[in-house]
């Protein structure tokens, strides 16, 4: 094996590229070839090969113990049923499932592996092959074929005879894809105007989220959260969910004295505000309210928003306030909705400053 | 297909042939029905063709492994799953066994998984191995993929399969991402919100195309039915036809191997498929599928049921997407709120920069081979790995990647961090936005540094061999330390490889084209050649002979020696 042998199949239609690969000085060393094989134990003593013999043999046993405990309790350990360990119907049973599957599944298959494993390492052969590589490129002859093959069969559809047949051909398939924007269309409809308004109207009572009951200014106490729905929005509208993604608002009471935006205030009642809950960045909700800093949170990407300051960003990667949703209250002292909010509410889009 | 027959070792070379005459072997042939296969579907060729192919052997050569069977384990788990699951968002009222949601308006989606979840025997186990698969098959792509570009295995003949390889982890994505959104739950929702709220921001057409998703407005009745069909049917399809492509390249191309005495850029080096990778790849398949198992029996992975159905109102802090998305999460929270209008119109340059970065950073990898060809105009077939620290600047461009793909996940938890280490979150995300422009210079040069650091290192051991500790100080009082020289074998590895050198501007070289030959390959530590290593041998013999001459051969301690 020591023949020189460290040359890379350099293809012999270079590219012409000059190349940054240095050539080495007197053709580098030679490549000592294999190195001398050192058998393993089990090759040289009879007593270690029984030895690998039996582990191999032992190991497939424990995966037939693993799928016998599997099949056994998937029957004697099932959520609903029969559970030797935990009342049926409950978590526990559950837990005790999956655990007893689980594992028996995983011992079952798992010492089929290393049973394998094992024995084609101590046991089969572990002397290396070699096999030579073969050029990937074609021979000469072979290219020269494949060549042939493209011309003569241009030649003979008689593609550059034929420049009519070429043309109408070219139209046919650039004019067919566009056929495809047809049933795409009706994946769903235009946006038209749906993303400027939500199910707020002027005059809509604010309703709490959980529970569907109106709110009396008199019971939004100072720096308290209201996470609440417009009256109305309920279960069986058949755009319910949808609704519910536009209309999320909080309420939140702050001492007006901190007020640093007089249109936010005039749009409250008494200090009583009302902002869209979905974020102006990429719409998660903006879930969280700090008391002590009047500041909005959004988990999602932590958005701040200073409900003193008309919700303005004062932190992270939303561009708009949150919209607010002007409020008035009604003559049995029920907050209700002045209007919709004034513009779109959650992510900005293209269109968002369009009058739709 | 192949005729060329691999060489046996030359101990067991010519043993069967005294009992194999060809009529016995024939008649082998047909009791194990090989004959009536060769009849129909040449079934001799193919095992004459594939039996005894030779594939080299490395630890680092598994992970590609570990992608393929766990996907098999996705492709069985994820079947199971099929039986029971219903892609609808149809409203019900829950009325199963878990206690706190009984009541509650779910959809038909959110319901069978909890069926599933609770009172399908095995039912958990399924799904939690589904999913903990899916986790690790993302895993496995990510590190072998990183193996072939550390390695360079992604240099000629193999730029097509690397491309394939890269498909495969976007489409891994995919699946991942639809796969997760199917349960229909609190976490998942707002996922599905977040990526309309992403189309929503692309110029022009970006409300278009999220109403086109999802049927009308977010979250509508549709986009579960759709991500279904999508999950189940034409992604694996994708995966499964790429994954054929990348088997059937890596049987063209046969498998590279790492540099080592008797491996060469013509052969291949290792064992032969069958019997010994049917036992050992066969094997590995059942540990895979063992240990998945083993870790959705005994822990839990998406308790949808404790978030809750999908609600558009609520979320909860610590909301994170399975790990290989965590990525495309975290520049959402960097960049700063930035958005501008024109003639009236908006553009959300705090939605499109992330998008274009994420972008570039996937295309980089994509076409990294051609850069790096651009740049060498190496136009040889590597068949022989890189040891990474050979490929000093292509380590350091790699592991500088990484860093950016890392500090974007790390900003994907900034709360999470927040909140276990008591830190600002303000802070946090302004220390990661400096990191995402400061890092990856960095962990560049250092990691270059390193790498050139090692070269230094191998080229002395080359050359001069192991310290062996033994000092030994001359008559004139110069302290000599005795080298032990490496054995041919040991030593080839580390003299074997090539030497690159930048080029000069002119004669066929661009200016562009030279300098990046140059951040390529200025700092190069030149391989040992021969010749030195004549002078070193040359040198160390002289010396040892000066020990020798002064201790008599004797190299123990003069207080060892009087005892």
């Amino acid at each position: 094996m020591s023949e020189h042998v460290n040359e890379n199949p350099e293809s012999p239609r270079s590219s012409g590229t000059v190349s940054t690969v240095a050539p080495k000085e007197g053709g580098g060393f030679p490549n000592p070839g294999l190195p001398p094989h050192v058998h393993r134990q089990a090759d040289e003593n009879p007593r270690a090969e029984k030895r690998a013999e039996r582990m191999v043999a032992g190991l497939f046993l424990l995966s037939v113990l693993g799928t016998v405990v599997f099949i056994a309790s998937y029957f004697v350990f099932t959520p609903m049923g029969t559970n030797l360990l935990g009342e049926p119907g409950t978590l526990h049973a559950v837990r005790w499932s999956n655990l007893f599957t689980g594992v028996g599944l995983a011992v079952a298959v798992f010492f089929i592996g290393a049973a394998a494993v094992h024995w084609a390492k101590t046991l089969m052969p572990d002397e290396e092959w070699v096999e030579e590589r073969h050029h990937i490129e074609g021979s000469d002859e072979t290219r020269e074929v494949a060549a042939g093959i493209i011309t003569d069969g241009l030649d003979e559809s008689g593609i550059a005879r034929r420049p009519v047949i070429v043309t109408a051909m070219i139209a046919a398939l650039t004019a067919l894809p566009i056929a495809v924007l047809a049933p795409l269309s009706t994946f769903g409809p235009l946006p038209g105007s749906k993303l400027h308004h939500t199910f707020w109207k002027k005059g809509l009572r604010i309703t709490r989220d959980t529970d569907g009951t109106p709110i009396k200014a008199s019971e939004v106490a100072m720096n308290s959260i209201f996470h609440v729905m417009p009256e109305g929005l309920t279960e069986d509208l058949e755009d319910y969910l949808e609704e519910r993604a536009k209309a999320a608002t909080v309420l939140i009471r702050i001492d007006p004295e901190l007020g640093q935006n007089q249109d936010s205030l005039d749009n409250g009642y008494q200090g009583i505000l009302a902002f869209s809950k979905i974020c102006t960045h990429v719409g998660c909700p903006v879930a969280l309210y700090e008391q002590q800093t009047h500041h909005m949170l959004c988990p999602c990407h932590q958005s701040t928003f200073d409900v003193t300051d008309g919700a303005k960003v004062i932190f992270g990667p939303a561009h708009r306030p949150l919209p607010q949703l002007p409020i008035e209250v009604d003559a049995e002292g029920y907050l209700v909705a002045g209007g919709d909010f004034p513009e779109p509410i959650g992510p900005s889009f293209w269109d968002l400053h369009k009058d739709k | 297909m192949s005729t060329t027959t691999p060489t046996r070792p030359s101990t067991e070379a010519e043993a069967p042939a005294s009992q194999g005459s060809g009529d016995g072997r024939m008649l082998r042939l047909g009791a194990v029905g090989g004959d009536w296969l060769d009849r129909r579907v040449s079934g001799a060729g193919l095992l004459r063709f594939m039996g005894r192919k030779i594939f080299p052997d490395h630890w680092s050569f598994m992970f590609g492994e570990v992608a393929l069977y766990s996907f098999v384990v996705l492709l069985i788990s994820g079947t199971y799953l099929t039986m029971f699951f219903v892609p609808s968002m149809d409203e019900v009222v829950y009325n199963g066994i878990y206690a706190p949601l009984q009541g509650a308006h779910v959809s038909k989606a959110y319901e069978s998984t909890l069926h599933i979840s609770f009172e399908v025997k095995g039912g958990l186990l399924f799904r939690q191995m589904h999913h903990w698969s899916c986790l690790v098959f993302m895993v496995a792509i990510f590190v072998h993929m990183f193996r072939v570009f550390f390695t360079g295995a992604f240099r000629k003949p193999r730029e097509l399969n690397w491309l394939v390889g890269f498909a495969l982890m976007v489409l891994g994505m995919v699946a991942g991402f639809t796969g997760y959104s199917l349960p229909d739950d609190v976490l998942s929702g707002n996922g599905l919100r977040v990526v309309d709220g992403l189309m929503k921001g692309i110029p022009i057409v970006g409300t278009y195309i999220s109403m086109l998703l999802f049927g009308g407005e977010f979250p509508g009745h549709d986009i579960i039915p759709r991500f279904f069909t999508i999950h189940i049917l034409l992604v694996p399809a994708a995966i499964l036809g790429l994954i054929a492509i990348h088997m059937v390249m890596l049987v063209l191309h046969k498998h590279t191997q790492y540099p080592g005495p008797g491996r060469t850029e013509r052969n291949v080096v290792g064992f032969p498929v069958f019997p010994v990778y049917a036992a050992k790849a066969g094997g590995f398949f059942f540990l895979v599928f063992g240990i998945i198992t083993l870790i959705s029996a005994t822990t839990a992975i998406n308790a949808i049921w404790i978030y809750g159905p999908y609600d558009p109102s609520p979320v909860s802090a610590g909301s994170q997407p399975d790990w290989y998305m965590l990525w495309t999460d975290g520049g959402l929270r960097l960049i700063p709120g930035w958005e501008f209008t024109i003639f009236g119109y908006t553009v959300s340059l705090n939605i499109l920069l992330p998008i274009v970065v994420y972008g570039g950073l996937l295309v980089f990898l994509a076409l990294y081979p051609f850069i790096e060809q651009w740049v060498t105009g190496d136009d040889r077939e590597h068949h022989l790995l890189d040891l990474p620290y050979n490929a000093p600047v292509r380590t350091g461009i790699g592991v500088a990647w990484l860093s950016e793909y890392l500090i974007l996940a790390m900003a994907a938890t900034n709360d999470l961090i927040a909140l276990k280490l008591r830190l600002s979150i303000n802070d946090l995300t302004w220390t990661f936005r400096i990191a995402f422009f400061l890092a990856p210079i960095i962990v560049f040069y250092v990691t270059k540094r390193l790498c050139i650091a090692m070269q230094r290192q191998k080229r002395d051991l080359a050359l001069h061999g192991e310290e062996t500790s033994k000092v030994v100080r001359m008559e004139d009082g110069q302290m000599l330390e005795i080298h032990e020289p490496l054995n041919e074998f040991d030593r080839w590895v580390l003299v074997q490889h090539d030497d690159y050198r930048p080029l000069k501007a002119g004669k066929g070289v661009s200016s562009l084209r030279a300098a990046a030959t140059s951040f390529f390959f200025k700092d190069r530590v030149a391989p040992v050649a021969p010749s030195e290593l004549r002078e070193a041998l040359e040198h160390a013999g002289h010396e040892r002979h000066r020990i020798d001459e002064l201790t008599g051969g004797d190299y123990t301690t003069p207080d060892a020696r009087r005892h």
